[in-house]
């Protein structure tokens, strides 16, 4: 029920935000009920899960979000600077890091944020560990990458 | 009154400008580094992360500084979502493709020498 509560909202949020309708009675009845239909279609069909509905996540995520952005902005720099470099060093390699995150969500979060910084790229997703390519040694720190894995980790907890 | 509220308004605008031109200097020189990285770098894999710079950095500096060119802030808002979605989908694109190379045996270069790995190594 509450994961059907916090679909509402966010449906509703999106729908409000993107339509710009605040007083228009017919159009926000409409919209209302499309809201209500399409999460009641997502329960009948049974995919209002967590893997839809990532409550799990939340609400340490947003606080990682902002993390991250700086994470990426630092990896920014270094791989433009091995673009610009006029020699550029690089020594990509393949390695694995361990996967701390317990459910899918917050595994292809920890893959999808080792994708978003630059110069770490997720390639496999094993059992338990990440194979990811990486573009210079700096950049292929592996306890580095490991605790984002478990910053993502310490989020699945806070939400349960 | 009337007058300093203008000229309080004139130098918001003035320090939105600035920011906005801060910012899509900064996207721009992103964007332009992934495109020459993409040129300059040996291999797939390593291209692949020439790409990523125009995609997050790029982009993202790219939209806040239209964010702060935003007319009313319904339009500031649209511009968040297309910001908060090309966060989710990016990596998707980027590790879908990772993995699609990986899959078929596409192996990179590694190591400093640049060289591919031999069987056993």
């Amino acid at each position: 029920m509450g994961r059907f509560i916090i679909l509402v909202l966010a449906l509703a949020g999106l729908w409000l935000l993107l339509s710009g309708y605040f007083d228009k009675a017919l159009l926000l009845g409409l919209g209302a009920a499309s809201i209500l239909v399409t999460a009641w279609l997502a329960a009948r069909a049974r995919v209002m899960d967590g893997d839809s509905v990532p409550t799990g996540l939340m609400p340490g995520i947003f606080l990682y979000w902002i993390w991250l952005a700086g994470e990426i902005g630092k990896a920014n720099i270094a791989v433009i600077r091995q673009a610009l470099a006029v020699e550029p060093k690089l020594s990509p390699k393949m390695f694995t890091v361990p996967l701390p995150p317990k459910t899918s969500v917050g595994q292809a979060t920890f893959a999808n944020s080792i994708t978003l910084t630059p110069g770490t790229v997720s390639v496999d997703l094993r059992e338990n560990e990440i194979l990811v390519h990486g573009l210079t040694e700096a950049l292929c720190d592996v306890p580095a990458i490991t605790d984002m894995g478990e910053r993502v980790a310490r989020c699945e907890g806070g939400g349960q | 009154m009337t007058e300093a509220v203008g000229q309080f308004w004139a130098d918001i605008e003035l320090i939105r400008n600035i920011l906005s031109w801060g910012f899509f200097l900064a996207g721009g020189i992103s964007v332009v580094s992934g495109a020459i990285g993409i040129v300059r770098f040996p291999d797939f894999y390593t291209r692949l992360h020439a790409a990523g710079v125009t995609d997050t950095g790029g982009a993202e500096l790219i939209l806040i500084g239209m964010l702060f060119q935003a007319p009313t802030w319904i339009v500031a808002v649209k511009i968040l979502f297309i910001g908060f979605f090309l966060f989710f989908t990016s990596p998707v694109a980027t590790h879908a493709i990772a993995h699609a190379a990986w899959m078929v045996g596409f192996r990179p270069l590694e190591g400093p020498e640049l060289r591919y790995k031999e069987e056993g190594e």
